[in-house]
């Protein structure tokens, strides 16, 4: 194809190169690389399932292409935190059942992460304006509302950077 | 108060180590750390993408199909249309182990000649990528010619209409009959009369309908896919031609389920193609697909008559339904018939005639929706409550009070529930937590309160004979394996199996991993449907883990020199109840067992209760395994001028029997809450002659975190479910009485009611212009 070409994406920290044509999205770009942690869920901008972080906004990925990516910081919530390591937000999320069927939550997090570092403390109002653009159809958002909370007392705890 | 009240309630001799705590579920980690695979996730080498074609007119004869132009295309591998399949159609019958003969309702699997719904598949192509089947699927072109099409029930009815099923478009009809409905009508003091219409539900899990097929080197059909059913394997290969034997179903972690994952979704296609090619090949819907390709809950229309007397007492009731089928059958039989069973309510009714029909229309096809018909009968049976109560001029709390169903009463069928029937309890705690009333600002902002109570089974049909296999082994290092094929879809219904496997063992939630969803290596376990995972599989896993720990037992009190009912495990040691001396640790003793070659695993198999289908003309008889009963509360403010609903306070009170995982029921709870605001307020699917006009979350609104408030859950435990450790269920209860609850404290609001679904905003403010101008 004539306007395809290789791009390098940077991912949680690593370099991905992904050869996609011009009208490839984010989303797709980073799931044909391997990042599974990133899910689609209307390919829209409705639901914010595909949710990342570029240059630490969060962003629909399925309304993003990917070609204008090159040159940012990615981070999905793979690159957030690990087990061994894992972001307050991970950690409360878990331990209060913030997750159920679990598909919308890689894109909650990132959204609610985007929402934290702009607001370190935050009313449950500012959370719900923060989650506004994430659906969710399980939890009915209340454990979320919990677990952003507590990650955002945890961070402030913590001090320093996120 | 009856000898099981009395029983249930002291709870001071229940210990438990892990069931009953809010423990993080086993498969929290692997969500948030994105790490788990969901069925999507699933690639391999040489796979071929796949999309659907679908007919754009609901009611149709398929002229034409010219598939040249897209097998022409570089990287198109395959493209099969109707006529390229025998004569065979795909079952939309109830799955899973069934004792009973099945009701002959089969769909085809591509359009040969007629369609019947808006999105009806008519081919499907497969190319080496997804840019291709893209162009591919735009490629193929298809004439059709309209032919006549119903998408309103009620015209369905009507002579001359027409048929889109069997003879007269009545694919179900469900009778019961219980004293002397007429009689007691004529003799009431006043008889309240409304019709009440409720709206098609999309299920709306984030999730589209997504799988992986290929053919194995044993030419078994593998597919790795979304499912709350791994058991349609039976049908899926029954459609294709292939011995049960020869398909496989891997489920894996669901992205949510609702109800809209339990018929067949994209197996069939995905079977097809792997077979027709030799190749793996991926199918994933888009959000539109997901919205035309699986059934909605029913719209009903629901006519009561109550007779009540001055005194506040129902004395009579007489009701009418009619559901919307749409163009298949799939589940309306059974939607049908919990929507009859469930009619009068968790209220005592002894004069009682229920009249159901389900009715075939050129509509999208509707199947099952947590709460399963139960939903639609409460949205009727709960505002009736408030108009029958508004009728004789008492309190609403009371005359419910008055007509509770109590323990030991019998239902609409005269089936006697076999565990607590804590209603009024429920009711009570969830109408005073409400606490006190909002202030009401200056202006057109109204506040109002409204309460719904409730009756939803747990548990299949009990004429299904539902059955479920589960297995607990023991490795020598102490760690507990559970096998099992239930479907998680979110629930935590995998993490529940654990804890009560390891409550058993007297070990911990960390010690436990639980196999689950494979049809061929994990005991078949049933559906996950009809709130019955816990009740059903979490009975046989510890049934299973019992036996096991029984062999155990014996053997330490061997060498302890005591008797096996003397000995305890709790937190990874095995000890002598009135000894603490003399204990182990769990891990010694298992290795003392593997040395005497005592068995450290079984498999074990729960029966639910069997019953004979209710009698034809009275539905008299045991229709479900048992009941749950609570009650919702809400509170709202209404603008008269925008008509803008606001859901202030939301307050749930259920009698679950026994918490398993308390975290994980409260979701539930505020997950079914969300789904039942939505119900009421904004959830809404707009069809132009059977043509989805909203298949966007753009269009079609559910609550957002905006929208919902924070819900409050009060958890009762009557400890006298037929679940483990006297659990009872909660995944469908949570959602059904939210949305007449919520109808209820509008109607409060403004004063005037609004009998049909969803309460938008239009919809109040006419109301409210028509109330002044009646005035």
């Amino acid at each position: 194809m004539p306007n395809e070409k290789t791009i390098i994406l940077r991912v949680n920290g690593r370099d991905d190169e992904v050869h996609v044509p011009s009208h490839r999205t984010l989303l797709e770009a980073l799931r044909t690389s391997g990042h599974m942690d990133v899910k689609c869920g209307c390919e829209k901008g409705d639901c914010g399932a595909c949710a990342v972080l570029v240059d630490g906004l969060a962003v629909d990925s399925c309304l993003t292409l990917a070609w204008t990516c090159e040159g940012k910081e990615i981070t999905t919530v793979a690159g957030l935190g690990t087990t061994e390591n894992p972001h307050p937000l991970q950690t409360a999320f878990k331990d209060l059942g913030a997750a159920q069927c679990g598909f919308c939550t890689p894109g909650m997090i990132m959204a609610a992460k985007c929402m934290l570092d702009d607001n370190p403390d935050p009313s449950e109002e500012d959370v719900r304006m923060g989650l506004a653009g994430n659906l969710c159809r399980c939890t009915g958002y209340t454990k979320i509302f919990d677990a952003v909370l507590e990650a955002a007392t945890v961070m402030r705890k913590e001090g320093g950077p996120s | 108060m009856s000898a099981l009240d009395q029983q249930v309630q002291p709870a001071g001799n229940v210990r438990f180590s892990q069931v009953g705590k809010p423990l993080p579920r086993t498969d929290a980690a692997g969500k948030v750390f994105g790490k788990t695979p969901f069925a999507g996730d699933y690639v391999m080498p040489g796979m071929l993408h796949m999309r659907v074609v679908r007919a754009d007119i609901a009611s149709a004869r398929l002229v034409r199909l010219n598939v040249e132009k897209a097998r022409a295309l570089d990287g198109v591998v395959c493209i099969l249309a109707g006529s390229d399949l025998p004569d065979r159609t795909a079952a939309t019958d109830i799955p899973g182990q069934t004792g009973q003969k099945r009701l002959d309702t089969g769909q085809q699997i591509l359009v040969k000649e007629r369609v019947r719904y808006f999105g009806e598949p008519l081919a499907l192509v497969a190319a080496t990528t997804r840019d291709i089947a893209d162009r591919a699927h735009d490629l193929v072109t298809f004439e059709l010619e309209p032919l006549p099409g119903v998408y309103d029930p009620l015209e369905a009815l009507k002579p001359g209409a027409p048929v889109v099923q069997g003879a007269n478009n009545v694919v179900a009809e469900r009778r019961i009959r219980k004293g002397d409905a007429a009689t007691a009508l004529a003799k009431a003091d006043v008889v309240v009369e409304n019709t009440y219409r409720t709206p098609f539900q999309e299920h709306a899990f984030l999730e589209p309908e997504v799988g992986l097929a290929w053919v194995d080197d044993n030419e078994v059909v593998n597919i790795r896919v979304c499912t709350q059913v791994i058991e349609h394997f039976r049908a899926i290969a029954d459609a294709i031609g292939v011995p049960h034997n020869k398909v496989r179903i891997r489920g894996s972690l669901v992205g949510g389920g609702f109800g809209g994952k339990e018929d067949v979704t994209v197996e069939t296609y995905l079977a097809l193609m792997a077979l027709h090619t030799g190749r793996p090949v991926r199918l994933e819907y888009s959000r539109e697909d997901s919205f035309v390709g699986h059934g909605k809950r029913h719209p009903f229309i629901l006519r009561y008559r109550t007779g009540i007397t001055r005194d506040g007492k129902i004395c009579g009731m007489d009701v009418d339904m009619i559901s919307d089928a749409g163009a298949y059958v799939f589940l309306s039989p059974y939607v049908l018939l919990y929507a009859a069973v469930a009619a009068p309510g968790p209220y005592r009714v002894d004069d009682l005639n229920v009249y159901a029909r389900a009715v075939a229309t050129n509509n999208m096809f509707s199947s099952a929706f947590r709460g399963f018909g139960g939903v639609q009968a409460c949205v009727a049976y709960e505002q009736q409550m408030d108009e029958a109560a508004k009728a004789i001029g008492m309190d609403r709390i009371e005359f419910r009070r008055r007509n509770f169903l109590k323990t030991g009463e019998p239902i609409s069928t005269g089936f006697v529930p076999p565990s607590a029937i804590w209603t009024e309890q429920c009711t009570n705690m969830a109408w005073e937590a409400l606490g006190a009333p909002a202030e009401p600002s200056d202006g057109p902002v109204r506040i109002g309160r409204g309460i719904a109570a409730y009756q939803q089974s747990y548990g299949r049909l009990t004429f299904l004979h539902d059955t479920s296999e589960a297995w607990v082994g023991v490795e020598v290092d102490g760690t507990v394996i559970v096998r099992s094929g239930v479907t998680d879809i979110g629930a935590g219904q995998t993490s529940a199996l654990g804890q009560i496997a390891v409550e058993t063992l007297g070990v911990t939630l960390d010690d436990v991993v639980i196999y689950n969803s494979d049809s061929a290596v994990t005991p078949l376990a049933g559906t996950t449907t009809a709130t019955r995972a816990l009740y059903m599989t979490g009975n046989a896993t510890r049934q299973a883990a019992e036996a096991v720990r029984a062999r155990f037992a014996e053997r330490v009190a061997k060498e302890f020199g005591v008797r096996p009912d003397e000995i305890d495990m709790a937190f990874n040691t095995v000890f002598v109840i009135d000894n603490p001396e003399k204990s182990m640790p769990f891990v010694d003793l298992v290795k003392l067992c593997a040395a005497d070659g005592i068995h450290r695993s079984e498999l074990a198999i729960f029966r639910a209760p069997f019953s004979d289908i209710l009698d034809p003309e009275t539905g008299q008889g045991q229709a479900h395994p048992d009941y749950v009963y609570g009650a919702h509360a809400v509170e709202v403010s209404v603008d008269a001028e925008t008509g803008e609903v606001r859901v202030l306070k939301s307050v749930a009170a259920h009698d679950v029997g026994q918490c398993i995982n308390p975290a994980a029921v409260e979701g539930q709870v505020e997950g079914g809450t969300q789904n039942g605001q939505g119900y009421a307020l904004s959830e809404e699917m707009l069809y132009e002659q059977g043509r989805l006009v909203t298949p966007t979350f753009s269009e079609y609104l559910m609550p957002t975190a905006m929208d919902m408030p924070r819900v409050e859950s009060i958890l009762l435990e009557s400890r006298s479910g037929i679940g483990p450790f006297g659990a009872k269920g909660i995944g469908e209860p949570a959602m059904t009485p939210v949305a007449p609850a919520i109808a209820n404290a509008i109607a409060d609001a403004i004063g005037v009611r609004i009998f049909e679904m969803p309460i938008t905003p239009e919809r109040i403010v006419s109301a409210l212009q028509e109330q002044r101008a009646a005035e």
